[in-house]
Parts: structure tokens; sequence; C-alpha cells
């Protein structure tokens, strides 16, 4: 048993609070919104310049020119606000964004983020994660325990290109929730049906559990 | 006081090969495509684009990509650009990828003649420490990699220095405008256009709805027409004509 991504994505949503600003980043860490409380109320923030993204729209009520920083089409809830990219990021670095969901291709135990780049192969960019991971207050990691193949995600040093530094606060997995604190990573829950055991087994790295 | 030129084409009249274009737009909101087919037509090449996307296949820059008539780009997000990457990684393409709040500012502080500032992103990483590769050689060694950069500790916080852009000219699309360069977007495309348009030497704005000066109610502009030197009114046609990159919908 584990977290399926649905789950998962509940799971993060757990760490947000009401009243919260919030970037959410693309792919698994967008299904996040879905699965708020009901009584938490948090302002989704969009880098390329928008608050308040609300849901897909009908198909009726789709605009190319409202979309979110995955170029999805999106919409807007009561007390949104548009600006431009720069005022965006000024948000972000100044601190005003509560907490981050990104994704991860790796994470080290120190906190370490790889996220965008494997050299020779992939390159997809950065985007706005290296200005996040140093901006929002909270920086909360959402991927699968290891890669598809079984190779580890979360491990003792990056190989790959760094997106930032000792900049994770907490590691969402389908397995466990992990907590980088200064003497390492933190075993802070396991998913229904998940061991201890399991989780260390599939984790290279010490866990204080 | 009148800034309109009757065509794309004849706003980019004066285009050589080599020249440098900030261009607004994230993914294909906000994209100034019609002015970007008139450098596709006038055979320009060489070009030097500062964006944050380069396009898909067919449209936006994606066009003057696949004709491989852009030599370098500055931007933060590729995505799944197939054409983009096989010419980066061919060494046809040489791109300098940064933070997308960096490339933000390093535009708004061209505009404002701010030099270079500091900002935390990417410190520690490859941004600031170099050795990105910027260009490949044929055989998929580095030919060019980015140099470091410095850093400064300011409270206890280390940030990297970051220089500013301005490019020869810039291309922006905007909802409306009038006839003194004046501009308002629409909802999520303005993005990256105010900070192009600011950071352009000659900045072109092609836009959806041309008005006379007076309408645009001063408190609503978004860009002072002081950072737009040519204004391109669309068809209607060419106003509607936008793309969708990813056109999600609930049931």
């Amino acid at each position: 048993m584990s977290w399926n991504r649905h789950e998962m994505a509940a799971r993060a949503a757990r760490e947000l609070r009401d009243g919260d600003y919030v970037n959410l980043g693309i792919g698994l860490p967008t299904l996040v919104a879905d699965h708020l409380p009901p009584d938490v109320d948090v302002v989704l923030h969009s880098e390329n310049g928008l608050l308040g993204v609300g849901p897909y729209p009908a198909p009726d009520e789709v605009d190319a020119d409202l979309i979110n920083a995955g170029k999805e089409t999106v919409t807007v809830r009561p007390g949104a606000s548009f600006f431009d990219s720069s005022l965006s990021f000024g948000m972000i670095r100044g601190g005003h964004i509560d907490t981050a969901v990104l994704g991860a291709l790796q994470v080290s135990a120190r906190g370490d983020l790889a996220n965008w780049a494997v050299p020779g192969k992939m390159i997809k960019g950065m985007g706005g994660a290296m200005d996040l991971v140093h901006g929002a207050r909270r920086v909360v990691v959402l991927m699968e325990h290891t890669a598809k193949d079984g190779t580890p995600k979360i491990v003792e040093e990056c190989t790959l290109p760094l997106t930032g530094r000792a900049c994770v606060d907490r590691i969402i997995t389908d397995l466990c929730v992990l907590d980088v604190t200064p003497w390492g990573l933190e075993l802070v829950e396991t998913a229904p049906g998940v061991t201890v055991s399991q989780v260390v087994a599939l984790t290279p790295v010490v866990l204080n559990c | 006081m009148d800034k309109q030129v009757a065509t794309a084409e004849e706003a980019l009249a004066d285009v050589a090969d080599g020249r440098s274009f900030a261009v607004g737009g994230f993914g294909l909101s906000g994209v100034p495509e019609v002015l970007i087919g008139a450098l596709y037509t006038s055979g320009v090449s060489d070009l030097r684009v500062v964006s944050n996307n380069c396009g898909v296949d067919g449209r936006g820059l994606g066009v003057l990509l696949a004709a491989g008539r852009i030599a370098r780009v500055t931007g933060s997000y590729v995505g799944d650009n197939k054409e983009f990457a096989r010419q980066y990684l061919g060494g046809e393409l040489e791109v300098e990828l940064i933070p997308q709040g960096t490339l933000a500012e390093r535009l708004r502080a061209g505009g404002c003649g701010i030099p270079a500032f500091f900002t935390p992103a990417g410190v520690g990483t490859q941004v600031q420490e170099g050795g990105l590769p910027w260009r490949y050689a044929p055989d998929g060694s580095v030919a060019l990699a980015s140099p470091p950069k410095e850093v400064r500790v300011f409270d206890d916080t280390e940030y990297v220095l970051e220089r500013a852009i301005t490019t020869d000219y810039a291309l922006v699309r905007a909802a409306r405008g009038d006839r003194h360069g004046n501009l308002v977007f629409h909802r999520a495309a303005r993005n990256f256009n105010p900070l192009a348009a600011m950071a352009g030497r000659i900045t072109v704005a092609e836009v959806e709805e041309l008005v006379e000066p007076g309408v645009l109610d001063p408190d609503e502009v978004h860009v002072p027409g002081v950072f737009v030197q040519r204004v391109v009114a669309l068809t209607p046609e060419q106003a509607a004509d936008k793309g969708i990159e990813k056109r999600t919908v609930r049931e």
C-alpha cells in the first residue's frame, strides 16, 4: 500500500493553512488545489502574474489570455489580481508567498533540490523554481519516493544540477512524509500500510525515525 | 504624436541580421505572433532572443526557431519543445537558461537604468557557480559554458549579482493601445510584456484594438507610451487568433 497521486496531493493540501498565499508547481503539485479541506481558504499564486487562481473553466469560459504557470487554461476567484512577471517574482523573493509545493528529481539529506535538468538529456529549464525555493517561506517537495525504474530520488548528495541548496523543508512522497532538519531527514509519518522498514529500504540516507 | 505604423512588416523594416529582441508572452499567452510572423517573412536571421519560452511547433517563436533564424535564446523554460532541445543539444542554438524571476528583473532593470542587482535565486547552483552549457559542440561536448557570477552576503544571506538586459528591439502584444503607445493588457497576457517593452531600445507593440489618445483612462494604462516607439493595429482576425498550449476544462 502507498498513497496514490490524489492521496499524495491530499496529504500535501494538509500542509496549507487558511489564509495562506500558495504557489503550486507544474504536474502533481497542481492537484493539491483539488484537495483543500473546506475550512481552508488559500490564495493560489501563478508565476506568470496572477493571484487567486480558480478551477479549470467550463468549455465555454476558456480564455487564451487566462492561463496558469503550467500553461493550462484556468479561471480566477473573487479577489483575484493580475500583474506583470517582475511584480510576481517580487512577491516570491520578498517573502510574501507562504508555501511553495514543487516536484523534484532528487532531494538530498540536507534539503538540496534538483528538479530542472538531466545533462545531455532533458532540459526543461528551471522556470521559477530557483526563485521560489529561496523566496517562499516554506518549501514542500511532492514527488514519487523513487524514480520509475526504482532509482532513489532521496539521496545523500544530488548528482543532477541543483535548483537550490538547503532549501527544502518537507518531502511528501507516495510512501511517507519526511522533514529536513539540522540533524538530517526525519520520518514524520508513513502512508497507510507502509512500514518504516520499507521506507528505510528505499531511502539510501540515514533517517531519524 | 502618432506612433502607428501601417503594417507589422513596415514596423520591422529596419531590422538587420544579428539584432537582439526582448519578446513578451508566456507560453502562447500574450505573444506578439503577428510581429514574429513579419520577422519570419522578412528573412532576417542570426537573431538573439530574450523570451521566457520559445514558442511551440508552428506557433510563437517556434516559427523562427524551426526556420533556423534564431542564434541565441535567453529564457527560463523550454518545456517539451523538442525542436528547441534538438537544436540546443546539437550545437545549432546557443541557450542561456536563467531563473524566471531573474529574467523578469533583468529586463525590468534594463528598462529602468539599473545595470545590475543581487538576487538569491541560483546561489550555490550552476547559475551562480558557472558551467551551465550555453552551446554544445557537434560531438556533444560543451563548447561554451556560463561564467561564474559574483556573490555577496547581505544580512547573513548569499546573493548573486545579475546584469540587466537591454535589447535592440522589443516585441510585445497588448489588448488595447493608443497612438501614443499607451498599452493595456488583458488578464494574464500581461506577463513579460511590460518588462520586454521597457528593455527594448525600439519597442514595437501589436495591439488587438487601437484607440485614439484619451480613450484609455490614464488610471488603467499598464505601460506608459514612453516605452513604446511603434504601434501596429491588428485586424479582428489577427486579434482573435490566440493559441492555447494546454486546454484544460472542468467536466
